[in-house]
């Protein structure tokens, strides 16, 4: 197995600037299934990241293990200075606040109207707000941002599945996150859509300089979007560049993502 | 040799539903007392649970109460004890028949049906979303329904067993010219307090436990639709067990009280 540092340019970022993320030596297997090997990760303030990888990678597991979802066999996984797999369960909520996360099946509360969907966490959080939850006004702001303040009293089920995907990422940035994890914000909508999604993506991070991690297979959205990729193969980092740098690499398993 | 692989596999994961199942009990009193409290959600769940089962609980609880009285009733008139009819059909109904065999009908209704949409929820990502966002889905869906089936099965065996009462005066009104005024005043007479209080404890008991193992099934739901349909199927199988087992011990500890 390759090191990742023989195949591209690690880190095009500067160094010295403020770690959001950093994972090192994760590794998480079920049975005889070693899905993560050793993978290395660092997220920059700011930065555009993406992770390809193919479908069954352990993209998934991946980002699952960085917000708690699920607990890593072994390695250290460091999140805006807190070692998740060590907080209790009231720090590991508090954290979780100033992190979004978008589902690769958008995972509205489908017994919800979209205002109670974006209501749920501002509601469940009202202690941080102390007083100063204006909810309705923070609601049609963030439907506003995604271009849905019309379908604020729509249920899920009356949604399509480029609206579902607007009204989650609305409500991952209600709480206004410092990260937001995208996994698949693109997959199973058409290749219009998933422009308008992506425009979205980056007017957000624009708009809130948060810094992204963006998990796909979609080599259109990772050009447009990203502003260094790592490519996980056989379940580690197997590679680290910018869009360019990684489409002119000679290795083979490289090239099979830019084909 | 494999029959014995089996059934050992059998009896460990006996053994550790067991004991998952109370460690969820266990975090259900530990969230009881944390804030934030969803009074509202509790109303809409409590409103959801007796709307579900209310007319199922009325229409089995009065059949009960007829065929009872129906069955029991050339047998009474043979021993000269037909008198004793209230007083028979009441006791039995109250104590024992009515907060079995609701709290049974109550687990095919509720707990499949929370098993089921608990079920959903996760395997569409619903309740990993509530996770990530650190809005505690434990305490929002879990809480609040343990909460109300503990709260409303005691008062739908209530109801039940007032239309079985109800049932059996009909039949002794049509065919023993027994007024009702003079039926439910038999019936209150032969009831005490030792008849009427581990029925209704046992009723709470039963509602719980029916919440509980719904939740159970329904939030460690396993992914994919037939993981759905299992969830809500073993709900029901489990929480009427349970029942079983629950019934036996409080039968257990008031005949204790009873000798005491
Ligand atoms: N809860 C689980 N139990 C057992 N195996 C799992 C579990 N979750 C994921 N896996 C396995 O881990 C591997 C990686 O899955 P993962 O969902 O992370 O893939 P992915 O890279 O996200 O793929 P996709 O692009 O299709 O979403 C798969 O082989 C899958 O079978
Ligand atoms: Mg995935």
């Amino acid at each position: 197995m390759k090191e990742a540092n023989d195949i591209a340019t690690v880190m095009t970022k500067p160094q010295g600037e403020e770690i959001m993320i950093d994972i090192k030596d994760l590794r998480k297997s079920f049975g005889d299934n070693h899905v993560l090997r050793g993978f290395n990760m660092t997220l920059f303030k700011g930065e555009n990241l993406v992770i390809m990888g193919k479908s069954g990678s352990g993209k998934s597991v991946m980002i699952k293990c960085l917000i708690g979802l699920m607990a890593p066999d072994s390695g250290s996984i460091n999140v805006m200075g807190k070692d998740v797999t060590r907080l209790d369960q009231d720090s590991l909520d508090e954290l979780r606040t100033d992190v979004g996360f978008l589902f690769q099946g958008s995972a509205l509360y489908d017994s919800m109207t979209v205002r109670e969907n974006l209501e749920f966490p501002l509601r469940r959080h009202k202690k941080r707000f102390e007083g100063n939850l204006n909810a309705e006004k923070r609601v049609m702001e963030a439907l506003g941002n995604v271009g849905l303040a019309h379908a604020v009293d729509l249920m899920p089920s009356e949604l399509s599945g480029g609206m579902k995907r607007r009204v989650a990422l609305a409500r991952t940035l209600i709480m206004q996150p410092k990260i937001i994890l995208y996994d698949e914000p693109t997959s199973g909508l058409d290749p219009i859509t998933s422009k308008e999604i992506i425009e979205l993506m980056r007017n957000i991070q624009r708009k809130y300089e948060t810094s992204s991690l963006i998990i796909t297979h979609d080599v259109d959205c990772a050009r447009v979007i990203s502003e260094r990729m790592i490519l996980l193969v056989d379940g580690i980092n197997y590679a680290e560049g910018t869009f360019n740098e990684l489409a002119k690499a000679k290795d083979q398993q490289i090239q099979a993502f830019f084909k | 040799m494999t029959v014995a692989l089996d059934i050992r596999d059998r009896i460990t994961s006996f053994f550790k539903e067991v004991g998952d199942l109370s460690f969820f009990a266990g975090r259900f009193f530990k969230e009881f007392f944390k804030p934030p409290f969803e009074f509202n959600e509790l109303l809409r769940q409590c409103y959801s649970v007796g709307n579900r089962s209310m007319t199922l609980v009325g229409i089995t609880g009065f059949i009960i109460g007829l065929v009872l009285t129906l069955q029991t009733r050339p047998t009474m008139i043979e021993f000269g004890a037909v008198s004793w009819m209230p007083d028979m059909v009441g006791i039995s109904i109250v104590r024992e028949v009515g907060p079995v065999v609701i709290a049974l009908i109550c687990a095919g209704r509720i707990a499949s049906g929370m098993g089921a949409e608990l079920g959903s929820m996760r395997v569409t990502e619903q309740i990993d979303a509530m996770e990530v966002s650190g809005t505690n889905p434990f305490n929002y869906l879990v809480v609040t329904r343990i909460t109300a089936t503990t709260l409303m099965v005691p008062l739908l065996v209530l109801f039940g067993d007032i239309l079985a009462l109800y049932g059996s005066s009909l039949v002794e009104y049509f065919k023993g010219d027994v007024s009702f005024q003079l039926y439910f005043n038999e019936v209150f007479n032969s009831l005490e307090y030792g008849d009427l209080i581990p029925a209704t404890i046992k009723s709470f008991f039963f509602g719980f436990a029916i919440g509980l193992v719904g939740c159970y099934k329904g939030y460690f739901c396993k992914k994919g639709t037939v993981g759905v349909g299992k969830a809500a199927n073993t709900a029901v199988v489990m929480a009427s067990m349970l029942i079983f087992i629950l019934d036996f011990i409080a039968v257990f500890i008031s005949d204790i009280f009873y000798e005491l």
